[in-house]
């Protein structure tokens, strides 16, 4: 009781009323004197624990970790191992790779699958940011309409879906444009509209948005409750609760799923070579089929996958980074800096070691060999 | 203490609220003065916070009335029925509302400055250089003029509640309304942001205050009420409840709580 009249800050009686007679008004200050007991236990007890002032002034040597640096061996000399055998094996036929990996056809069969990639991705997500918000919409309607979607698009495999989508000209001749249930304004041959490469990325972007609506969704509500209540209570107007305090810092936890998302679909792109379309894993076997050099084209399509999901990869580090803005309590590094700063800190340890130095700056050196 | 001559600025009445079948508001009335502040206490669960947030609708009411100023929030009389307003408008009468969480709630992605500016920026559309420059005037007020470019996690919790105090300040509002705003705090961090609400106080600011901090309500509330079981037990100035409680439930209430 003490406590919760000096945070107020009250002197008793402070009002003119106060004069009146009452309990509550002048607490005793009984805690008081029980405070400073305790801190003396400890005191005494250290001073006669203190230890004599040879230890406490030695130098500190880190533990050595002598099985981590056995199975760091070990391991790489099974990488070594894989390595020699790609570049002796001659079965690999290195020279053809190189003939083919910077070939015009495979080239051009790179921009298709990037193409496929970015307009799934972009048509996918844009679809799947309206899903997934449709479904934590209020209304009954537009939640199981979503929810549908989402269940149906993920049931159905992609490839079976992409099938259907060449041959939708099978099912409707033409496509006609107007009122619903009333006239047609306009009417298109579904050939004509929907080509192989329309339809491929019809069946990409529609498979995407049915996950990229849940990646949404999952991220939306791990923003607490309290933010868009904060929001409404300043009056911020609705699109910019979402534009501006929701969807940012749902973005922390979309963007590692998106980023797996886009990922899987920039290899999914492959699939695509069922319907004919000169995309990187068709171009190729388009080559191998003639040439019969299997292995090597099929590490030319490997070898392009690779670089791109590198590509992708990086990129998302340095968005996500964007993103964690007030998350951490500091900056990631760059990998540069991280870069910078192990050598850095190889450099210290090793002068450290010759100079005899006591490691007063941490107890790393090991550790950062080992790294 | 200095508004005597206000008039009503926070006007209640007969307010019923239920969440399911569980009631949590039973009819209350309550009218708070221009420049007065009204302090609520009360066990937890007698309606002191949804009453708060009843105010600036963050809660819709079941029955009863809320006027700010003499405008009907959250509704519109039309004939014999209160119709609700479409959140557009809710959120144009919230503005004149200012409203400090018991977490803070701060925007933790936006910097101290940004998070004070948001919502003159968004809510009254003010130039951005205007805003920036009262959110100046009103960080040195509640002592973080330093901390403008620092995010929400880099203070300490005293700090944060007193940028959300800021923040709430920034729109001008007609009212303040502070929902238990020390209850997540250290307890040594309470006394600054007591400090900042009885600066406001002094200032002439109307607010209702939800408050486990008897302390603060004796000393700088106009008027104390004493809520229990969604209904307004009694208010008076903070002599007559804290010392010379007329029902039993406050006697028993304060008893525990001092």
């Amino acid at each position: 009781m003490t406590s919760e009249a000096d945070r107020g800050g009250a002197p008793p009686g402070s009002p003119g009323e106060g004069a009146a007679p009452s309990a509550v008004a002048a607490p005793p200050p009984a805690p008081a004197p029980a405070a400073p007991g305790p801190p003396d236990g400890p005191r005494e007890r250290q001073g006669r624990l203190a230890p004599d002032d040879e230890v406490s002034g030695l130098r500190i040597v880190p533990a050595r970790h002598y099985g981590r640096w056995l199975a760091g061996a070990a391991i790489l000399v099974l990488v070594a191992q894989f390595v020699n055998g790609l570049v002796t094996n001659p079965a690999w036929d290195w020279p053809v790779f190189f003939d083919y990996l910077l070939a015009d056809s495979v080239l051009r069969a790179v921009w298709v699958t990037v193409q496929l990639t970015v307009y799934g991705t972009l048509l996918g997500f844009a679809l799947g940011v309206v899903l997934g918000l449709m479904r934590l919409s209020r209304s009954y309607v537009l939640r199981s309409v979503a929810w549908a979607y989402v269940w149906a698009f993920r049931s159905i495999p992609l490839i079976v879906q992409l099938l259907f989508w060449f041959n939708l000209a099978y099912l409707y001749r033409e496509l006609g444009f107007g009122i619903p249930f009333g006239p047609v304004l306009w009417r298109v041959g579904t050939m004509d509209l929907i080509g192989a490469m329309t339809a491929a990325v019809i069946g990409l972007a529609l498979h995407q948005a049915a996950y990229a609506a849940e990646i949404v969704r999952g991220g939306v509500l791990a923003v607490d409750a309290g933010q868009r209540e904060a929001a409404a209570a300043l009056g911020i107007p609705r699109v910019r609760q979402w534009r501006r305090i929701v969807l940012p810092q749902a973005m922390r936890g979309i963007l590692p799923n998106a980023a797996n998302e886009i990922i899987s679909l920039f290899k999914g792109t492959s699939i695509v070579s069922v319907m004919a379309i000169g995309e990187l894993f068709y171009q190729v076997q388009v080559v191998y089929g003639r040439n019969g050099r299997v292995v090597p084209l099929l590490m030319v399509a490997t070898v392009w996958y690779i670089v791109l999901t590198t590509v992708l990869t990086v990129a998302q580090y340095y968005v996500e980074r964007r993103f964690a803005r007030g998350a951490t309590s500091h900056a990631p590094q760059s990998p540069a800096r991280r870069l910078r700063k192990v050598a850095g800190d190889l450099r210290a340890g090793a002068a450290r070691r010759r100079g005899r130095l006591p490691g007063e700056r941490g107890t790393e050196p090991a550790a950062g060999g080992a790294r | 203490m200095s508004g005597a001559a206000g008039g009503v600025m926070v006007d209640v009445r007969g307010v019923h609220k239920a969440f399911g079948t569980l009631p949590v508001l039973r009819g209350v009335d309550l009218q708070v003065r221009a420049g007065e502040v009204t302090v609520v206490i009360g066990p937890s669960g007698s309606g002191k916070s949804t009453l708060l947030r009843g105010i600036n609708h963050l809660e819709k009411l079941d029955r009863g009335s809320v006027r700010i100023d003499g405008e009907l929030i959250g509704y519109r009389r039309s004939g014999h029925v209160l119709r609700e307003l479409k959140e557009r408008d809710v959120l144009r009468q919230r503005a004149h509302i200012g409203f400090v969480f018991q977490n803070f709630h701060l925007f933790p992605h936006l910097t101290v400055l940004e998070n004070v500016i948001e919502a003159p920026l968004s809510t009254l559309r003010r130039p951005r250089r205007t805003a920036v420059a009262q959110a100046r005037a009103l960080l040195e007020r509640v002592g973080l003029a330093d901390r403008e470019a620092d995010y929400p996690r880099h203070l300490s919790g005293g700090q944060q509640q007193r940028v959300a105090i800021a923040r709430a300040l920034a729109l001008e509002p007609k009212v303040l309304l502070f929902d238990e705003p020390t209850s997540a705090l250290d307890p040594e961090l309470v006394g600054e942001v007591l400090g900042v609400i009885k600066d406001l106080a002094l200032a002439g600011t109307t607010m209702i205050v939800v408050t486990h901090e008897i302390g603060f309500a004796r000393e700088v509330a106009d008027t104390v009420v004493f809520m229990d079981q969604g209904r307004i037990v009694e208010q008076g100035p903070p002599p007559e409840v804290l010392d010379r409680p007329r029902h039993e439930r406050t006697r028993a209430f304060l008893s525990k709580v001092l």
